[in-house]
Order: C-alpha cells, then sequence, then structure tokens
C-alpha cells in the first residue's frame, strides 16, 4: 500500500521559480527513501510539501489518506500529527528541557502523565539520551540534540518520519550514529524520507535512492550503492 | 477530562514560561505595572473630583419663603403639593419661631434686636427647604413651587448653581475621558511591549505548529501568560494604592485644604480600586499577548 502519492505535481512560487516539475512519486510503507540532488534541484521544497509547509501549485498530494494540497492552514495539525519532521538544525525549544521537548508533542493531545511518562522514556531510551532526560538542549552536543528531535518525531508513533538533512552539521561518526538509530526505527515499521547532501551515507545504508535534478525525478534506484557524478 | 488536562497543561506552561523568559517578561511587567500606577492616580482624582461634585450638588437647597398671613393648614396643603413634584428628594419644614430661636442663639446682637418684636409682628416667614434629586432641573422645579399658591419667594442661588452644575459636568467628562484614553493607550503599549517580547519566541511557535498543534493549543498558552503577566505587574500599583491613598487620607484628616473639599473615605474605595487595576491588568495582558500570537499563526 502506498503511504505517499504525488501525481502531476508542480510547484512554482510567487517570484516566478519553478521548483518542481510534473512530479510523480509513489512511496510504500516501511520504504526508507533517500532523496538527493544538487543544491537548487527541488528536494527541499518536494518534502516540504509532504509536511505542508508548502502548498503545490497543481497536482495532487496524498499522504496517509489525507489530501495535502487542499487542507487548511487551520487544519494543518492534523497532518503534523500523523508525521514527525526532523531537520538539521534540530529545532528544538531552548526553554524546555529534553524530557518536555519530547513530552511537548504528546501534551498538545491530552494524554494522561503516566502514559506521557512511559512513552517519552521509552523513545527517550530508544535514542539513547535516557539518562539526560533533565538536560537542557544547549547542554547537549549536536548528535544529542539531534536525537533529542528524532525522538519529539517519533514520540506519538507516527507513520512517516521526514528528515531534511538531519546530519548536515553533524561529523562523520555522529552522523552514522544518528542513521543507525534512524535504521532501528525504519525497520519497526516507520517510513523514511530523507533529503541529503552526504554520499558516503547513502552508499553504506543501500536504500532507495530518488535522484533530483531541476525539479524532476532524474534517477530512481531501487536499492544499492549510489555513484552519481557532481553532487 | 482530555479537555481539562490540556488546559491545565496550558496554564503550567504559561506559568512556566513567565519565569523561564523572565528578562522578556520582566519588560511586560513593568511596562504594566508603571501604566497602572498612572491609571491608578487618574483614578483616585477622577473619583473624587465626582464626589466633591456630588457632596456640593447634595448641598443645594431650593428654600421656599411661605406667604407670611398662611394658616397652619394651608402650610400642609403646600407640603403635599410640593411632594408631588418629580424631582424632590426631601423637604423639611422651618417654622418662623424655630428660625427665630435659632438665629437668637447664633449671636447676642439677632437677639437684642429679636426680643423687642412683639409676638405677632416677627416679619419671618415660615420655609420649606427642599432638596432636589437632578440638579440639572432645579430650575424648573423652582419654578413650579414658585406657582404653587401659599408660596411667596424662593431662593436656591439662581445663576451661581447653574454655573457650578455646569463646570462640574465639564470636569467630570474631562476625568472620564483621561481615564478611558490613558487605559486604551496602555492596552496598546502593553500589546506591543509583548509583541516584540513575543517575536523572540516566533520559533517556538513554528516548532509548535510542527509538532502537531493546533492554533487554539499555541493561542491559549500565550493568553495564559498574558493573564500571569497582568496579574503580577498589578501588585505594585495594588500596593501602592492601598497604602499610598490611606496614608494620604490620614494625613490630610480625610479633607483637603478646608473642610469644605472631603476626600473620599479609603474603605471599601481602595480595594474596590485595587480590583479594577487587577482586572485591567488582566484584561490588558490577554488582549496584548492574543494580538501578539496571532500575527504570528497562519489561521
Amino acid at each position: 500500500m502506498d503511504l505517499i502519492r504525488m501525481k502531476n505535481v508542480k510547484k512554482k512560487y510567487r517570484n516566478g521559480v519553478t521548483a518542481i516539475y510534473d512530479l510523480d512519486l509513489k512511496i510504500k510503507k516501511g520504504e526508507f527513501v533517500f532523496v538527493i540532488g544538487s543544491t537548487g534541484c527541488g528536494k527541499s521544497t518536494l518534502i516540504k510539501m509532504l509536511y505542508r509547509e508548502e502548498k503545490p501549485t497543481s497536482g495532487q498530494i496524498i499522504v496517509g489518506g489525507l489530501d495535502v494540497g487542499k487542507l487548511r492552514n487551520s487544519k494543518v495539525y492534523k497532518l503534523r500529527r500523523k508525521l514527525g519532521v526532523v531537520f538539521q538544525d534540530f529545532k528544538l525549544l531552548p526553554k524546555k528541557t529534553v524530557y518536555e521537548n519530547v513530552a511537548f508533542s504528546l501534551e498538545i493531545f491530552g494524554l494522561p502523565k503516566d502514559e506521557i511518562y512511559s512513552k517519552v522514556v521509552k523513545v527517550l531510551d530508544l535514542v539513547g539520551l535516557k539518562n539526560k532526560a533533565k538536560h537542557y538542549p544547549n547542554q547537549l552536543s549536536g548528535g544529542e540534540q539531534q536525537r533529542v528531535a528524532i525522538a519529539r518525531a517519533i514520540v506519538n508513533g507516527p507513520k512517516l518520519l521526514i528528515c531534511d538533512e538531519p546530519t548536515g552539521n553533524l561529523d562523520e561518526v555522529t552522523s552514522m550514529e544518528i542513521m543507525n538509530v534512524l535504521d532501528a526505527i525504519n525497520k519497526m515499521g516507520t517510513t523514511i524520507i530523507m533529503v541529503t547532501h552526504d554520499t558516503e551515507i547513502v552508499n553504506k545504508m543501500k536504500k532507495r535512492v530518488i535522484l533530483l535534478d531541476a525539479g524532476r525525478v532524474l534517477k530512481d534506484y531501487k536499492e544499492g550503492t549510489y555513484t552519481h557524478e557532481g553532487i | 477530562m482530555k479537555a481539562f488536562r490540556i488546559l491545565s497543561r496550558n496554564i503550567r506552561d504559561s506559568f512556566q514560561s513567565v519565569f523561564r523568559n523572565f528578562s522578556l517578561s520582566l519588560a511586560s511587567i513593568s511596562c504594566i505595572t508603571i501604566t497602572l500606577l498612572v491609571v491608578s492616580i487618574s483614578m483616585i482624582l477622577s473619583v473624587n473630583v465626582n464626589n466633591f461634585a456630588s457632596l456640593v450638588e447634595k448641598d443645594v437647597t431650593i428654600v421656599t419663603f411661605l406667604d407670611s398671613d398662611i394658616s397652619e393648614e394651608k402650610i400642609k396643603v403646600v407640603e403635599q403639593e410640593i411632594r408631588r413634584l418629580n424631582n424632590v428628594e426631601s423637604i423639611t419644614f422651618q417654622s418662623k419661631d424655630e428660625i427665630t430661636k435659632e438665629m437668637k442663639e447664633s449671636s447676642d446682637t439677632f437677639k437684642a434686636i429679636m426680643d423687642e418684636w412683639s409676638e405677632d409682628e416677627n416679619p419671618l416667614q415660615d420655609t420649606y427647604l427642599v432638596k432636589v434629586e437632578d440638579i440639572n432641573k432645579i430650575a424648573s422645579t423652582a419654578k413650579k413651587i414658585k406657582a404653587i399658591d401659599g408660596v411667596d419667594i424662593i431662593k436656591y442661588g439662581e445663576g451661581m448653581v447653574e454655573q457650578l452644575v455646569a463646570v462640574f459636568d465639564v470636569v467630570r467628562k474631562i476625568c472620564l475621558g483621561m481615564v478611558v484614553a490613558l487605559i486604551v493607550v496602555t492596552a496598546f503599549l502593553i500589546s506591543n511591549t509583548i509583541k516584540i517580547t513575543i517575536f523572540s519566541r516566533k520559533r517556538e511557535i513554528e516548532i509548535m505548529r510542527l509538532v502537531g498543534a493546533s492554533n487554539l493549543n499555541i493561542k491559549i498558552p500565550f493568553i495564559f501568560e498574558g493573564l500571569f503577566l497582568g496579574v503580577i505587574g498589578s501588585i505594585i500599583p495594588i500596593i501602592a494604592t492601598i497604602y499610598g491613598y490611606t496614608v494620604l487620607f490620614e494625613n490630610f484628616n480625610g479633607q483637603l485644604f478646608s473642610p469644605f473639599i472631603k476626600l473620599v473615605e479609603p474603605q471599601p474605595f481602595i480595594f474596590l480600586l485595587s480590583l479594577v487595576l487587577v482586572v485591567i491588568g488582566i484584561l490588558v495582558g490577554m488582549f496584548g499577548s492574543w494580538r501578539a500570537v496571532k500575527k504570528y499563526l497562519k489561521i
């Protein structure tokens, strides 16, 4: 079954730049997909449309049964609760502790306190930060902050995890640690879409790779190594 | 139950946020404090002016002199007719004997002169002292009393009273206008201060949206935060009002310059004023936060 279906999607920004031309894409449940391409190829626009930060100019995007293009601004939260997003710059709340940052996305659902506690502890354990629950983000290393962000993104058990260059700010060793965490999450059944520049990671992971170029899908490798020149 | 949990979390979060963003909160709080102090002072002034004005107005009396040869029955009839007028608040009768006695007691000169009068040739007249409900209509009421059969002449300080009423009316309107203008200005001033402090939390709102908070989810903690800021900001003005006004009242013995200008009793006035201050603080704080956060929400 397809978790994401994009049909004839086109995105033209108000300043006249067209970022995506006529894109067709299907992503199945449980897949791990890399989206790669040179700067300005439209990969950021592509995933921004998936979590409805941007609206497609034309075409249809279905994410987990929701027609994303037709979603009103005031209803965006319904989509956001079905997926998790991880960014290069972590986007943690600096005035909240690790625990509070992760618990936050459960509290807005109105879950009981003990249920929140057990879920947060479980997910912090999964990313290996159980003993740092009371720290504030600025007391953590970059890799640790990113793991907090991942924990926050998956704590309510989303079907889809969107990662926008999650290793962009991290060194090689830390990046691989993050990838191991993401791989573990994927093996538990969560679909992952990850935008990256890091060819080494892509080659090591041997997953599906979508190569974008100038707003179009240039290649869609089923799995395996990827050695495209010029990126 | 679920809604209650969400609400209580919102309240907790906003309380936390006041203290974790303390330097920013302090800006809003001090802004509220200063403006509420000014509001308090202007309200004390306007309430006292108002009080003074109504005391003076209450003192205005229509003195109704009755015909010298009026009979006992006729006096009763006149009273009933005056009472029937709708602007009359109270009426007191003073017979000429009472007035004579009063005047004799008040000075020896009067006594010397009046003692020579015989019982029949007392030149004074029986009077009714009439107080009115609405001082603005005193002229027409006086006219109606004058028209009653058995009434000789009336006196109420014609001309002077009308001027006084006009002046007080203007002063009252100016006071009210000032207080209202001050509150409106305060609201926008505070709202802008909060807006600036929330600007630095634009990122927070963005993240809240990202993890699936609905617009209401985002707005409520900020509105509660405004409420807390308002309550905290009104603490100093309330203490200053209660303490300051009590001291002022005691120092002046409840009057300003002369016994004629009486200050309003501190109780319950200061507590009512405190209540007004905290309510203004809360409303203005909530309004400011709501206006500020609205700007950063995509609706």
